[in-house]
């Protein structure tokens, strides 16, 4: 707690964000490198799905990584609310289009491998649903901080449709148990521990962390532009 | 801190909390009411519980049953089941790659006047378990394979 305090102070965050960046981009690439190597050269093909199982090295962080990203906003979101925490409204913006980035292509390799394998690019079952509405909630969190002259006032608009939005985030991940779907149920984060065969669950695991590393990349890289641009547009109205 | 200075954070934090709880309850209540619009498909158990009229169009969803397949041209004729109850389908046109007996199905179409399902479109539903070819065959050597195991 007392350290997420002393970041709270935008100028602070900057410098601690660009004395780590450096090295946590080279980590990033080197993670991204492995990673891939793993996914699409090492790691055997599926049982019943042949090599089209490696799109779900893809798929599947993807997946994990925009549903955390919306719970980030959702936190950020009551930061802001609650105790008017200058840098989350900065981070919230920094950190919606990246999170939106990634539901799109979770989207777009689901349709690609489900063609393949279901026989259909889309259908409205309720995992599938669900997730396109997240896509939605991060379009909506992203025009609505914008949509206002006044930056501060569609921060807190943003950060209300945020904390709305979260509650889709249990609908998305018990989707497949709540309700029958084309989906299928949980592969990793079930009781009983992951159905998965080691030799394909490892390469998954180091991509899901590679994505991991980018995504913090790129919310702090986008979170010391969103501090100078409020810095610039503070010093213009000085001007 | 005195706790007078506590106050306004408190407030809309508990503002915060007690917003979300109420939403979130109004979202579980609309998504129980609706949960009958929300399944993807019925199974073949349901479908004889509901006796769906001739012309409405639903989805049906099960395994394909062991040694029900039957291919004539381009038709091709099968038995889903749920383990409890079967229904005969009937379909024309192509299937996709991982459909097979014992794989889970989801046949969309209407139900004929003889009982037998009529598919438009048939969609392969496959488990949430992964692994190499090898692994696959020697669970299958040892007969520790299930299939359709992991399938609703």
């Amino acid at each position: 707690m007392a350290t997420l305090h002393f970041l709270a102070n935008p100028a602070r965050f900057r410098r601690f964000s660009q004395r780590v960046l450096p090295a946590l981009s080279a980590v990033t690439a080197l993670a991204l490198a492995v990673g891939l190597y793993l996914a699409l050269v090492q790691s055997p093909p599926d049982y019943q799905q042949g090599e089209t199982v490696r799109i779900m090295f893809v798929h599947v962080p993807s997946a994990w990584l925009a549903m955390a990203g919306y719970a980030l906003l959702a936190a950020l979101g009551a930061a802001l609310l609650v105790w008017r925490h200058p840098l989350a409204a900065l981070m919230a913006r920094a950190a919606a289009p990246v999170g939106a980035v990634f539901a799109a292509v979770c989207l777009l390799t689901g349709a690609l491998w489900g063609r393949p394998m279901w026989g259909t690019y889309w259908v409205w079952d309720a995992r599938l649903t669900s997730m396109l509405l997240l896509f939605f909630l991060y379009l909506g969190h992203i025009a609505l901080s914008r949509a206002y002259d006044d930056p501060e006032r569609g921060d807190r608009a943003a950060a209300i449709l945020a904390l709305v939005g979260a509650i889709n985030l249990p609908v998305i991940k018990f989707s497949v148990d709540w309700w029958n779907t084309l989906h299928q149920p949980a592969s990793v984060m079930k009781l009983g521990g992951p159905s998965i065969h080691p030799a394909i669950l490892t390469p998954l695991l180091v991509m899901a962390l590679a994505l991991l590393l980018l995504y913090v990349t790129l919310v702090l890289l986008r979170t010391e532009t969103e501090i100078d641009r409020r810095r610039l547009d503070a010093a213009e109205l000085a001007a | 801190m005195m706790p007078r200075k506590m106050t306004p954070k408190r407030k809309r934090l508990w503002l915060v909390v007690g917003s979300v709880c109420v939403l979130g309850a109004a979202a579980a209540l609309v998504l129980t009411a609706l949960s009958d619009n929300i399944v993807f498909f019925y199974s073949p158990t349901q479908v004889a519980e509901k006796k769906p009229g001739p012309e409405r169009r639903f989805r049906l969803g099960g395994l394909v049953e062991e040694g029900s397949v039957k291919k004539d041209g381009q038709e091709v004729r099968f038995t889903i089941t749920d383990l409890q109850k079967t229904m005969p389908v009937v379909y024309r046109g192509l299937l996709p790659d991982l459909f097979r007996e014992g794989q889970g199905v989801i046949a969309e179409g209407t139900l004929g006047a003889d009982g037998t399902f009529l598919a438009r479109e048939v969609l392969a539903k496959h488990d949430e378990n992964y692994m190499p070819p090898e692994v696959a065959k020697a669970l299958k050597e040892s007969g520790r394979w299930q299939e359709g195991g992991g399938k609703k």
